[in-house]
């Protein structure tokens, strides 16, 4: 367990200069990137990034030996006059996940954004973006002030928006200014709770403001903008309208962040504000309304993901719902004094986001050497392409099987986690959920390879050459997502003595192969298209008798889409935005 | 009723009159012309508030810039005629303006709420105005208490040039941002681009210097040197740079780019990351703001013009 804050961490403890260099690093890259020019920018890129992980693992390894979190006081100015700097388990965590997703991603783009004389304009945005990603990400999970994180989500939101529109289509183009607009509209309600609680308690840092904050009306609306902010920012359904196009169109490079790791900070505010802010305000309510939201997410997402034709909008929508995953944990951890507890719910949903950027970044990777060698990623003409690109899918199916949570992935325990609290919660429905979002993962993943390992109407013929230090960088993250369950979490996270993982017995075999068979049977069922499973004989009589079902299971997956197409226009998604507000608002008034 | 209140109560009106009209109006022009007239209406309230700082940002900003900006967006619009399609239903509208009533509504009424008095850091930030020497608390608190948020803003604004680059076709790009502005040499335009400048660089130059003690301070300062710039630039009698040019890249990193060797300097041998030795804080603090005015123009003027649009060769 982590010990508890301590009242007044007012002084810089002994490797708290880490934490402003894991900051001033990346953003001294930036700058320098940019004086340098269109030449020098990848080498800038190449030089901080072991540099900034050299600093991340030194945290990581510090945080441990230290009592409390490690602090720094920026220019010596204790809060609240002045602004801290703080790190803990929660914090290590994704910043180790960070950390690693961008050096994956820096290799794996290495080759695809080299400077040459005909195009010297994606390279240098790439490089320094990429870059900014990474202060702002630092900032956010290191940062102790709200106005800080507010800044560093502006910093992120400015850093990850032009990736989308890199390669300058027009349709690239909207996706951006959509995501723009809908995520500055978030900025607006963050900021605006943000000076409401300084209006009210002249303390913007989050231990002191924990201290002094109470169930005023105020500090509670306060908490409901800036959460329904911070979830437009996140895209939680129904606050999506800007996902899957901006994540779709991104270059796979870009999607690997985009989806991997920007979505993660906003959500990481959540965090912080539930459950170090103030974990005794939200309530009963708002918590169960906050895991439905996420219980509708992995339905739309699952059932969209399942009728896209090209691969990338079905990484895009997955992403959809692996988003709605982690905010399961919020009403597990609600104990029975009324409080949000730092306990193996929290530890679950933590270890679900850092495993989820491990291996949906891996995807994308993937995903982008598929697109790259085939010159296109329509799904049914995926035939014969794991013969070709054997890493690539290989990289695929990997990160697939971590996100279904196969042992020992860190979807796996976190699952494991979740489950359990549950179970101590009695809050069963949350665990059907869970165990659904499973069985929904499995079944895109699997039709995924399905299409990839049937063999190919006509031979494949490749437009490009297969990148191999790329497809062996998705293959890594892969296998971190694939084993991030055998790490000893003791250290970071509250979890509580679960066994450790039996890879070889019955129960396990059994608990891994519910979800891949139902996921078979959902994946024939919802897949409105052709598909491989059913040109084999073996499998025609049971096809047969599904059909029926399957047509109705059809027009429902349809009637989904029709209405996620009016979730996402602009007139529907904003009224939610303000309905959210208002209704978090009004659920924890109530509570109260 | 002294006169006072009976400005601010007719301030307050023609305020929310005017936001209104904005929203309700169909032209994009007029509504542009009332955006910018609100903006410096709200910067009058923000002096009557006691609040210079905020007014002259929130003219600077969003009165001019602001403007600025959103008239050459309106042109645009007018020609391509975007505006026409798809005009939300009545009933739509109707729920949309019930719905932000009521948002605003609950706004209000958590504001007055507020604990009055408020509790404030206001005191010690003055307190502590010893450490640099300034006597502007606002001063203090964005360049000393606060000094990574106002760091890291300034890379904000580094990347928001990035990104509006990034839009660039790639023949373009290392080219001269926006159209080469052609006007009447004999114009009342071109007139005042020669008559405002000299001005305008001096009040600039004066309310980043005055910052320190009194309001005003490196962004508004910065404003006001961009819009003189931005006028000569319209005017036709300056061209905008090329962005691949070294010194326009090193002029628009100079502020966030000082700031971070400061920080790290004190990092190295003083107290902490951004901390200023006492007898060198005024100096140092100072040469930070100088720097960042001269980014912030740059910076702001950049913005407004554009992605690069004519390539390196003339």
């Amino acid at each position: 367990m982590l010990p508890p804050a301590p009242a007044l961490d007012a002084a810089t403890t002994p490797s708290g200069f880490l934490l402003v260099l894991s900051i001033a690093i990346p953003i001294a890259g930036v700058l320098l990137a940019f004086v340098l020019g269109d030449r020098y920018v990848r080498l800038v890129a190449f030089a901080m990034v072991p540099l900034e992980l050299a600093i991340t693992v030194t945290i990581v390894a510090a945080v441990p030996h230290s009592t409390g979190p490690l602090v720094y006081l920026l220019g010596a100015w204790p809060p609240p006059l002045g602004v801290a700097l703080r790190v803990d388990g929660l914090a290590a965590v994704m910043l180790a996940a960070t950390a690693v997703v961008i050096s994956a991603v820096a290799v794996y783009a290495g080759a695809e954004f080299s400077v040459t004389t005909t195009k010297a304009r994606a390279p240098f945005v790439f490089w320094i973006l990429l870059l900014a990603v990474w202060a702002a990400l630092n900032a956010i999970f290191v940062g102790g002030d709200l106005f800080t994180l507010y800044v560093a989500l502006e910093l992120l939101t400015f850093a990850a928006v032009p990736l989308v529109s890199l390669d300058g289509r027009p349709e690239t183009l909207r996706a951006a200014i959509r995501y723009l607009l809908f995520a500055l509209l978030g900025s607006v309600l963050y900021l605006l709770g943000t000076a409401l609680l300084y209006g009210l308690h002249a303390t913007l840092d989050i231990v002191l403001l924990s201290h002094r904050i109470g169930a005023e009306p105020a500090s509670l609306v306060a908490a409901a903008l800036m959460t329904s902010g911070l979830l437009a920012k996140t895209a939680l359904f129904p606050l999506h309208l800007w996902l899957p196009p901006a994540h779709a169109g991104a270059p796979a490079a870009g999607s690997a962040i985009l989806s991997g790791l920007v979505v993660k900070g906003s959500f990481f505010i959540i965090v912080r504000l539930w459950f170090q802010v103030m974990p005794g305000l939200p309530g009963f309510a708002a918590t169960q309304l906050l895991a439905a939201l996420g219980a509708a997410a992995i339905v739309f997402g699952s059932v969209l993901a399942l009728r896209q034709e090209r691969l990338k909008l079905l990484i895009a929508y997955s992403t959809l719902a692996q988003i709605g995953y982690l905010f399961l944990m919020f009403p597990l951890a609600f104990n029975g004094s009324g409080h949000l507890e730092s306990g193996g719910a929290l530890a679950g949903g933590l270890l679900q986001a850092a495993s989820h950027a491990t291996a949906k970044a891996a995807m994308f990777m993937a995903a982008g050497s598929i697109y790259a060698g085939l010159g296109h990623d329509r799904i049914t003409g995926l035939g014969g392409i794991a013969r070709v690109l054997p890493l690539s899918v290989l990289a695929f199916a990997f990160a697939g099987i971590a996100l279904i949570g196969v042992q020992p992935s860190g979807a796996s325990l976190a699952k494991d986690l979740l489950l359990q609290a549950a179970t101590e919660r009695q809050q069963w429905w949350w665990a059907v959920v869970l165990q659904a979002g499973g069985v929904f993962t499995a079944a895109y993943v699997l039709l995924v390879l399905a299409h990839a390992l049937a063999p190919p109407d006509k031979p494949v013929v490749l437009t490009g050459p297969a990148p191999r230090l790329g497809d062996v960088a998705a293959l890594v993250l892969a296998l971190c997502s694939l084993l991030l369950g055998l790490v000893p979490w003791e250290p970071y996270l509250p979890v509580p003595y679960i066994s450790p993982p039996d890879l070889s017995g019955l129960g396990t075999l059994s608990k891994s192969l519910l979800p891949v068979l139902g996921g078979v049977v959902l994946a024939i069922l919802l897949s409105p298209r052709p598909h491989p499973f059913a040109s084999s004989v073996r499998w025609k009589v049971a096809i047969g008798m599904l059909n029926r079902f399957r047509r109705g299971c059809c027009a429902f997956s349809s009637y989904v889409e029709r209405g996620n197409g009016v979730l996402c226009e602009w007139p529907a998604a904003s009224t939610c935005l303000l309905m959210l507000a208002l209704l978090f608002s009004v659920l924890m008034l109530v509570a109260a | 009723m002294s006169i006072e209140t009976v400005i601010e109560i007719v301030l307050a009106a023609v305020v929310l009159t005017l936001g209104v009209w904005t929203i309700v109006v169909p032209e994009t022009f007029s509504a542009t012309v009332g955006f910018v007239a609100y903006g410096l209406l709200v910067a009058l309230i923000w002096v009557r508030l006691d609040a210079a700082d905020v007014a002259l940002t929130e003219a600077a900003i969003g009165g001019g810039l602001g403007g600025v900006l959103l008239l050459g967006a309106a042109a645009r619009l007018r020609d391509a005629d975007m505006m026409a399609d798809a005009r939300p239903g009545k009933l739509l509208r109707a729920g949309a303006a019930a719905l932000s009533v009521l948002t605003a509504a609950v706004l209000a009424g958590v504001v007055l709420l507020l604990p009055d008095p408020a509790p404030t850091l206001a005191p010690a930030a003055v307190a502590n105005a010893w450490a640099t020497g300034l006597s502007n608390p606002v001063t203090n608190v964005l360049m000393a208490f606060r000094a990574m948020d106002t760091m890291l803003e300034k890379v904000v604004l580094l990347l928001a040039i990035i990104g509006v680059w990034s839009l660039a076709p790639d023949s373009a790009w290392g080219g001269r941002p926006g159209p080469r502005h052609q006007a009447d040499p004999r114009g009342v335009l071109a007139f005042l681009a020669r008559l405002l400048p000299p001005v305008g660089i001096v009040i600039g130059i004066y309310i980043l210097w005055t910052g320190s003690d009194h309001p005003g301070g490196a962004f508004q300062g910065g404003a006001i040197l961009a819009s003189m710039w931005l006028l000569a630039i319209m005017a036709g009698l300056a061209d905008t740079p090329l962005v691949s040019h070294r010194s326009v890249r090193f002029i628009l990193v100079a502020g966030p780019g000082l700031f971070l060797l400061v920080g790290l300097a004190g990092l190295l041998f003083g107290a902490a990351f951004l901390s200023y030795p006492p007898a060198l804080a005024k100096p140092l603090i100072l040469g930070i703001e100088i720097a960042m005015t001269l980014t912030i123009a740059a910076t702001l003027g950049l913005l407004l013009a554009g992605a690069p649009e004519r390539s390196t060769e003339p």
